[in-house]
């Protein structure tokens, strides 16, 4: 690791202007940041420490919604009795990820910027795009079973590793962000991180030195929510797939739907095709299939990870017919 | 007081961190911190390799490549055991595999060395190396050296192939298992303190007596002048049989500065340096009768080696005892690779080995629309059926048996993908489990004080299997102590020689020695006390004599033993015990010691994704006496969970480009967690083997694992229908198999 020098910032507003300075981090949780510092993937000479801003709380909003202050931890955040209640996606997503000591270090600002868990990201001796631009992707061509099949590049495969963003991608929650200038500005959490392109380096649209100060949920989408994660062991181990969906039926007719993806891509990926081929149609087993053709028709499987394709379909399919099944009982 | 449940003597050193491992010894002030800089290659050679940036940077003290090692002795090949050879180190510009040490740097933090590592400026000539096992399987050779120097590579008996194809009923099958690691929780690490012409080296090691053999003749001084400590060691499951690079870097340094050095092993850099299971093809065939009788069985095992360090899994051997049938084949071949090298992973052999068998066994049951139960029982041999020498104590059947019951066998689901439960398939798998029992020479001593407290010493160590404790009670019966009056102290090179902790035979080598020291010690007070006018016991006959609760008893006199000793030896007395080497012991040869187990599995399988969930696993295991009940079933649970994590979980994947192993880390090859593990039981039948050695006891440690990761295997394919043979079993392996989704 290499020798760096701290500040604990005091106000939202201090944290930005001290942030400012070449080579400055912002560090909270620091689940992910210390590891990427020890391996040398992350070299900041500063780092400016935001855990302790009040930015913890999670309020009621005047429309019926929810403000998630960045500094929540994903514990106090998932265990909150109104997010349990109105948005249950959410409180599984969090509780689905890493283990009880990370969820209770890790903030929910932290969260949506954890790096990609790709191996040869972490390998300072292998080619990564998103590490050092310029330097190829090994993971194309390499071992690559959990990357990427949906929104690819030829520079980058790798997935963004967040349960919690996949919650907040059908959620459609927006992003509370301030600047170095003071400015404040929401950007929706589907548009916050950004697909590889040319630039798999630039993981979202933050400017630089801007602080993610909440997260906003709006008033829960009629329906049920349901979070179901598929990965090689029960706990303690990121997605190969997760689906996040919210799915009302009326008569037996999917009058409303959602539904969004984790470890697919470069970024949680909302599935507006999947949507568009259940909405309207009978809640049944054909419309699934139909919506998880739609949902995969452009994934791309690069040799290790080609059964992501149709796992992903079966896991889509299953968690739909049981949203479906739970509002028709309900 | 064998055999009972006596709580870790130093379990609570151990839960208050005032148990001292090797790297966090202070003895003599600050060390220094070295850093081991590891080859971005595979194959090829350094062309230069610059140091000065990495010199200059905050705190370095030193950085030694290839052109600053002193002489170095080469590894021995006539020593049988790879452990106790030389070990040489940065001793050329030659790369052998990916990760391999081509520099240290040693500076006064850890921080600062490891941030001067990466300014180590080197250049290769890279070359084509071969890193794709499948690719080079046609290239398998035959190795001409024994398995340890003692095991034949291959055997025959009959006529496998006139047996096999006039069998009625035939599975030929080849399963694949990948590369594995060890991974103990305490990382590979080392601190030498100079004294002079001496070291003092704090390693974690299983083998003291192999540690020090081997710096000695690698650093080509005198093994008197070289003193091991490591009383405490973080697991090794193999990999610290032998010292690695972290040991002789930290000698040269410590001896270039004249500083304490220490070197440790970053947990990325284990996979590449401390041994790996290789990874093996291994073609099963089974011909039997439609009784389920067994005619021909042959393992035939290619498995992957270091191009340049030849290790040879004990893959097939223990297949040469499990089953009956005339006609016998067993075979090794090497593949030669630029990987890392082969070393022993816990079980060797029989972890990989009974995966494959026990999966073909299972599906020559399905062939014969046979209970896999039944089927082992009807295969079970009335002699060794290699050797043909009795078995000294095989109570195979009588796992198989108490298993099923316990379990609730007869309730399994005959028909593969029949039970359902919800949207999990159900599935019931067992396995059988077999480990050969060996012995080596180990010395202990016995020392009783003037306070009547008794003192055990060997450089035998406890690699967190329970060896203190289990010392404890052996002297405490041994000398009619209660527990608490025994101290028993490990792992330091000044003590008896033993042959440590490896191939589960530590507990039995130490605990007969010490047994015998007893023995030999009780004589010696019994003599004193007999010869003693002032004592009690004065001219009365020691045949009647009895040790209990602190003292001798012989008819209705009695003494304490510490009016005894501080009586007579003041300073105390001493005796040593000593346990034969196997080759010296005619119960080897006229008998086949193994022990025994079976395994019972329930596992749910996600029937839309292929998630695979074990939901309960119970063995049952003949390992003769138990030492401690529960140091014992710690270990065989611990087993089972490796065998949990290598039919579903653990595989180390090589990137075929450079030979790097990838996922290199703990997120990334996968053991199970606790989420993964419900209900897990092992139970051990009560036994005796008197043919193995005056306690009756067996090594337990590597027994679990045998086998239980085919029990797992063999639920899955019960739940299922589909039948994996490449190991771990991975869900997107089962996924194209499963049912098409319904509503």
């Amino acid at each position: 690791m290499r020798s760096f020098t701290y500040e604990r910032a005091t106000d939202a507003r201090g944290a930005v202007a001290a942030v400012s300075r070449p080579g400055a981090k912002f560090i909270s949780g620091g689940t992910n940041l210390l590891d990427l510092m020890k391996l040398e993937v992350e070299r900041p000479s500063h780092l400016v420490d935001i855990s302790r801003l009040p930015l913890t709380d999670i309020e009621e909003l005047p429309d019926g919604g929810l403000r998630i202050g960045a500094q929540a931890t994903n514990s106090d955040t998932a265990a909150d009795a109104r997010v349990r209640t109105h948005y249950p996606v959410l409180t599984q997503a969090l509780v689905a990820g890493a283990s009880g000591q990370l969820r209770n270090k890790a903030s929910v600002g932290g969260n949506l910027l954890q790096r990609t868990r790709c191996p040869y990201f972490y390998d300072t001796a292998a080619g990564c795009n998103k590490r050092d631009p310029g330097s190829g992707c090994s993971a194309i061509g390499g071992f690559n079973r959990i990357h990427a099949i949906l929104g690819v590049s030829d520079a980058c495969i790798a997935t963004h590793p967040s349960d919690m963003a996949v919650a907040m991608t059908v959620l459609e929650a927006q992003v509370e962000l301030l600047d170095a200038d003071g400015s404040a500005r929401r950007v929706a959490v589907t548009d916050f991180h950004r697909l590889p392109g040319d630039t798999p380096h630039i993981e979202t649209v933050l400017r630089p030195g801007e602080m993610i100060t909440g997260v906003v949920l709006p008033p829960p989408p009629p329906g049920r929510q349901i979070y179901r994660k598929v990965r090689d062991r029960a706990s303690y181990e990121f997605a190969l797939v997760s689906v996040a969906v919210i799915v009302a039926t009326d008569r037996g007719t999917i009058s409303s739907a959602r539904a969004a993806f984790g470890g697919v891509a470069h970024k949680p990926w909302r599935s507006v095709e999947a949507e568009a081929a259940l909405t309207g149609h009978p809640a049944a087993m054909a419309t699934y299939r139909a919506a998880a053709e739609a949902a995969m028709r452009d994934a791309v499987g690069r040799g290790h990870n080609d059964f992501k394709i149709e796992l992903a379909r079966r896991t889509l399919c299953r968690t739909l017919a049981q949203a479906a099944q739970a509002t028709e009982a309900g | 007081m064998i055999g009972q449940a006596l709580d870790r003597v130093d379990g609570p050193a151990k839960v208050a961190g005032q148990a001292t491992y090797a790297y966090e010894h202070w003895d003599d002030g600050q060390p220094l911190y070295g850093f081991v800089v590891g080859a971005t290659i595979g194959t090829g050679r350094i062309t230069r390799i610059d140091t000065a940036r990495a010199e200059r940077s905050p705190g370095v003290h030193m950085v030694m490549t290839h052109h600053d090692t002193p002489a170095q002795g080469a590894p021995d090949l006539s020593i049988p055991f790879e452990y106790w050879r030389a070990f040489p180190v940065l001793s050329r510009a030659d790369v052998r595999h990916y990760g391999e040490p081509v520099a240290l740097v040693v500076a006064a933090t850890f921080e600062q060395a490891r941030a001067a590592a990466p300014l180590v400026d080197i250049e290769y000539a890279g070359e084509a190396g071969s890193y794709d096992f499948a690719a080079c399987r046609h290239q398998a050779y035959a190795p001409d050296s024994l398995i340890y120097g003692m095991i034949p590579t291959d055997t025959a008996v009959g006529d496998f192939d006139a047996g096999f194809d006039t069998a009625p009923v035939r599975i030929d099958e080849r399963y694949t298992t990948p590369y594995e690691f060890s991974q103990p929780m305490e990382p590979h690490a080392c601190l030498v303190e100079p004294h002079g012409e001496d070291l003092i080296v704090h390693v974690s090691s299983q083998i003291v007596d192999a540690a020090r053999a081997s710096i000695a003749s690698t650093l080509q001084i005198d093994p008197e002048r070289i003193h091991i400590v490591t009383p405490y060691v973080g697991g090794g499951f193999g990999s610290k049989l032998r010292i690695h690079h972290e040991t002789i870097l930290a000698a040269f340094a410590a001896r270039a500065l004249n500083r304490p050095v220490k070197v440790a092993l970053t947990r990325q850099q284990i996979f590449h340096l401390t041994g790996v299971r290789p990874t093996s093809s291994q073609r099963v065939r089974l011909g039997a009768e439609r009784d389920g009788r067994l005619v021909a069985i042959a393992h035939e095992v290619t498995m992957h080696t270091n191009r340049h360090e030849e290790y040879i899994e004990p893959t097939a051997t223990t297949t040469r005892s499990l089953y009956a049938a005339p006609h016998r084949l067993t075979r090794h071949r090497l593949v030669p690779l630029d990987l890392p090298r082969g070393e022993d992973v816990r079980a060797p052999g029989e972890a990989p080995g009974l995966l494959a068998v026990e999966s073909a066994m299972d599906e020559l049951a399905y062939a014969l629309e046979m209970d896999p139960v039944e089927l082992r029982i009807r295969n079970e041999p009335e002699l060794d059926p290699e050797r043909g020498v009795p078995f000294s104590d095989r109570h195979l059947v009588e796992c198989l048996r108490d298993g099923a019951r316990r379990f609730g066998w007869e309730s399994r689901p005959a028909q593969a993908a029949s039970l359902r439960e919800g949207r999990w398939m159900v599935g019931y798998g067992m396995a059988a489990a077999i480990r050969g029992h060996l012995q080596a020479p180990t010395k202990v001593a016995v020392r009783l004080q003037a306070d009547g407290t008794a003192v055990v010493r060997s450089d035998m160590t406890d690699i967190g299997t329970g060896t203190y404790t289990i010392l404890t009670q052996v002297a405490a019966d041994g000398l009619g102590l209660p527990p608490d009056r025994v101290r028993v102290e490990l792992g330091r090179s000044e003590f008896p020689v033993s042959m440590g902790s490896g191939g589960s035979w530590g507990a039995t080598n130490s605990c007969t020695a010490l047994h015998r020291a007893c023995e030999a010690l009780r004589e010696k007070l019994l003599a004193t006390a007999s010869n003693d006018a002032r004592s009690a016991l004065h001219g009365l006959d020691p045949a009647g004599a009895a040790f209990v609760d602190g003292g001798v008893r012989i008819g209705g006199a009695s003494e304490t033993l510490s009016e005894i000793v501080a009586r007579n030896h003041p300073d105390g007395v001493e005796a040593e015990g000593e346990t034969l080497a196997m080759t010296d012991d005619p119960n080897y040869q006229d008998y086949a010691l193994h022990s025994y187990g079976a395994h019972f599995a329930e596992v749910g399988v996600d029937a839309d994704t292929a998630e695979i969930r074990l939901r309960r696993m119970l063995g049952v295991f003949s390992v003769g006496r138990v030492l401690n009940a529960k140091t014992a079933r710690s270990q065989l649970i611990g087993g089972m969970i490796w065998g949990v994590g290598a039919a579903l979980e653990e595989e180390g994947a090589v990137d075929p480009r450079s030979g790097a192993f990838v996922n290199r880390d703990l997120a990334q090859y996968l053991v199970p967690v606790h989420a993964d593990i419900s209900e897990v039981d092992a139970v051990v039948l009560d036994g005796f083997d008197d043919k193995a050695n005056v306690l009756g006891a067996k090594g337990v440690g590597e027994l679990g694992i045998c086998g239980a990761g085919a029990a797992v295997a063999n639920a899955v394919f019960n739940a299922t229908g589909v039948r994996v043979r490449d190991f771990p079993i991975t869900l997107e392996k089962v996924l194209p198999g499963l049912p098409p989704m319904d509503d």
